[in-house]
């Protein structure tokens, strides 16, 4: 009884287990483990090919490498700080402002644009920006604007971009965490004596930080790992590493370098994350579930 | 002495609901003070009024003299323990009590002084590192009084603080609560709505129904003279029989009657109370009725009920009636019975010597009572709880 009951048990775990360990293996982890070795790989000036760190030193000598990554993780840093400044204000007014049932019906409201390509919500943005945008014929035609004014193709527009493309993936674990705030720890805070900033400074946010990290690390790897973004708003005077990877694969065809790249960047925001959950004390389990 | 809080007409309306009816009382400083009534009669929207997070549409809250009505809830000197205790779960306890002292800027070694102190006196020194889902249920009822009591209100307004607690650990909180109070002297006013919550641990009670005050007075005022029938059906545990109330001694007109003398004392006239049984019984008191026959509840403790009187007490009023149920609960062991002629329900507290064990269903007995221990109110139907 005991031995059949087992079987059963080992059975139905090998039905669900062995999709997702083939998923992983051929569609993750066998094409990194290709990379790996080709950015390990190089061949030289005789045409012989043979293990070599020179991939990974071009990263380190050309400073425009490792400058572009500053920049990325700096821009990309910048955005998580910006969405969480703005969702944790709306998460708040979803959860606990309005009324339940208009809550869900915001929330509609706030997954809808998701359903649109980011390509698609992109260019929107370029139709409403460009020179010759809907923004830009609005504000002559008021009289605010002698003539059009170019407001794509620059840092700031790039931001505000990516801020929009990313912002669901942090109001969403706000709210799964604020919602389980009770009330009357806010009302208690305010009883003890807090003003407003000081509720949101010692209870709100320290409860929500759960959330706020896990929604910072999706946001953080989404805009560090964004190509159509940066490369579409940002024109050609914003450089984003994950240009620079396209730039070594397709238009250098040096997979090599490229390969080497894209494990940098791998490696890079692994360490940036590491050092964040740290710094705000948060456990990487809780962070996760 | 003076008075800690002060409430004058007060009155909360949430549009057509009147939530708070002109509600007036006050509370001398250092006593402890409870407000009863059922689920929905207003309590929680009054002590919040108090505690300043509602605004009230009407009257004045005072706290020690001053007015509180444009003081926002972070500047009131009262402090509010809230009925799940809203403990800060990303707080140890050190933090948790420490956290009304760094609102008003008192330097670290103020803070952390009083802090200990103060875990010292609610009995939990050495755990100010732990962290809030560490402690016992008991425990985080005493951090949570603790939290409030560090800044030293004038008064201290708690929200069912017990509600949440299993039976044993209510009873022993309900000692400590009053043990707590007494020793630290601040005045308290707490609400709920287990009447014995409400005697064991105040001073003073006032029940409140729909909401208004229906009685304020000490535990035994309201227990041995409710002002109206709500209090007597709310406070303890009371037998209710219908009656037909009628001046005057009443001739005979059955043989529940008791005999006698009219009052001894000058307080009050000689009633006679018509039950369905077709008996009348002799209640003592003063009673302003329109006629003869006027329908009212007839009130006696079950306490108050004796079993097979001996027959030389000839002023007792007389009953005979049928058992339907033995129930034991040691101490509490009462009996359920239905009076011969009637149909509602009866039930007798039984002494302690095991003097009426051989009692069985179905057994007919005597009972009899005071006719001074009965009370009578105008009719009124009281919700107190939803049934099922």
């Amino acid at each position: 009884m005991m031995t059949s009951k087992k079987r059963k048990v080992r059975w139905g775990f090998f039905v669900f287990f062995v999709p997702v360990f083939l998923w992983l293996f051929f569609l993750i982890v066998l094409p990194q483990i290709e990379l790996l070795r080709m950015s390990l790989v190089g061949t030289d000036y005789y045409g012989d090919s043979g293990f070599t760190l020179r991939h990974y030193g071009a990263f380190f000598s050309e400073p425009i490498y490792w400058l572009t990554f500053v920049r990325t993780a700096g821009y990309a840093l910048l955005v998580t700080f910006v969405v969480i400044t703005i969702a944790l204000p709306v998460a708040f007014y979803i959860t606990k402002v309005v009324r339940p049932r208009a809550s869900g019906l915001l929330l509609i409201f706030i997954l809808i644009p998701f359903w649109v390509s980011e390509l698609v919500r992109v260019y929107g943005w370029m139709i409403l920006l460009r020179e010759s945008g809907v923004l830009n014929h609005f504000l002559t035609g008021v009289g605010l604007l002698d003539k059009p004014v170019e407001m794509l193709y620059n840092d700031v527009t790039m931001v505000m971009g990516l801020v929009y493309t990313t912002m669901l993936f942090m109001i969403v674990p706000i709210i799964g965490v604020m919602e389980s705030l009770d009330d009357s720890l806010i009302e208690a805070a305010h009883d003890l004596g807090a003003g407003k900033i000081t509720i949101w400074r010692t209870i709100i946010i320290p409860y929500c930080m759960p959330g706020i990290m896990s929604g910072s690390i999706i946001v953080f790897m989404l805009v560090l790992g964004s190509y159509l973004t940066p490369n579409l708003m940002g024109g050609k005077n914003s450089l984003w590493f994950t240009e620079q990877i396209y730039n070594q694969m397709i238009v250098y065809f040096n997979w090599n370098q490229g390969a080497a790249f894209g494990f940098l960047l791998l490696l890079l925001s692994s360490a940036i994350i590491w050092a964040a959950l740290k710094v705000t004390g948060q456990d990487w389990k809780k962070v996760i579930t | 002495m003076q008075n800690a809080l002060s409430v004058r007409n007060l009155t909360k309306r949430f549009g057509e609901f009147t939530a708070v009816n002109s509600v007036s009382f006050d509370v001398e400083d250092g006593k402890f003070f409870s407000i009863l009534g059922p689920s929905g009669c207003g309590k929680t929207t009054l002590l919040r009024m108090i505690a300043g997070f509602y605004e009230p549409t009407e009257g004045m809250i005072k706290i020690r003299d001053k007015d509180m009505t444009d003081v926002p809830p972070n500047l009131r000197p009262v402090n509010l323990v809230f009925q799940h205790l809203a403990l800060f779960p990303m707080m140890n306890v050190f933090e948790n009590i420490a956290f009304g002292l760094r609102r008003r800027k008192e330097p670290d070694r103020v803070v952390k002084e009083k802090v200990n102190s103060i875990l010292e006196r609610v009995g939990l020194p050495e755990h100010g590192e732990k962290k809030i889902n560490q402690l016992s249920g008991g425990q985080k009822q005493r951090i949570a009084i603790a939290r409030c009591l560090v800044l030293e209100p004038s008064v201290l307004l708690l929200d069912e603080p017990l509600g949440a607690l299993d039976a044993k650990l209510r009873e022993h909180m309900k000692v400590e609560l009053k043990k707590l109070q007494a020793m630290v002297g601040t005045t308290f006013v707490y609400i709920t709505h287990d009447q014995s919550e409400a005697m064991v641990m105040s001073d003073h009670v006032a029940v409140m129904n729909s909401g208004q005050f229906e009685q304020i007075g000490t535990p035994q005022e309201l227990y041995y003279s409710p002002a109206s029938s709500f209090v007597a059906q709310f406070v303890g545990n009371n037998n209710k029989l219908p009656v037909l109330l009628s001046k005057g001694d009443g001739s005979a007109k059955g043989e529940g009657q008791a005999k006698g003398d009219g009052p001894a004392e000058s307080d009050g006239e000689w009633y006679s109370a018509g039950y369905e049984n077709g008996m009348s019984y002799r209640v003592g008191g003063t009673y302003d009725l329109a006629g003869d026959d006027v329908e009212y509840d007839m009130f006696i403790r079950p306490e108050a009920i004796v079993i097979n009187p001996d027959d030389g007490e000839a002023e007792l009023n007389r009953m005979e009636c049928v058992v339907k149920a033995f129930l034991f609960d040691g101490g509490n062991s009462q009996l359920l019975m239905t009076p011969q002629g009637g149909h509602q329900e009866l039930t007798v507290t039984l002494p302690q010597n095991r003097r009426y064990d051989h009692i069985r269903r179905g057994d007919h007995l005597t009972i009899g009572w005071h006719p001074g221990s009965a009370v009578c109110f105008p009719r009124m139907e009281v919700k107190f709880y939803d049934d099922i």
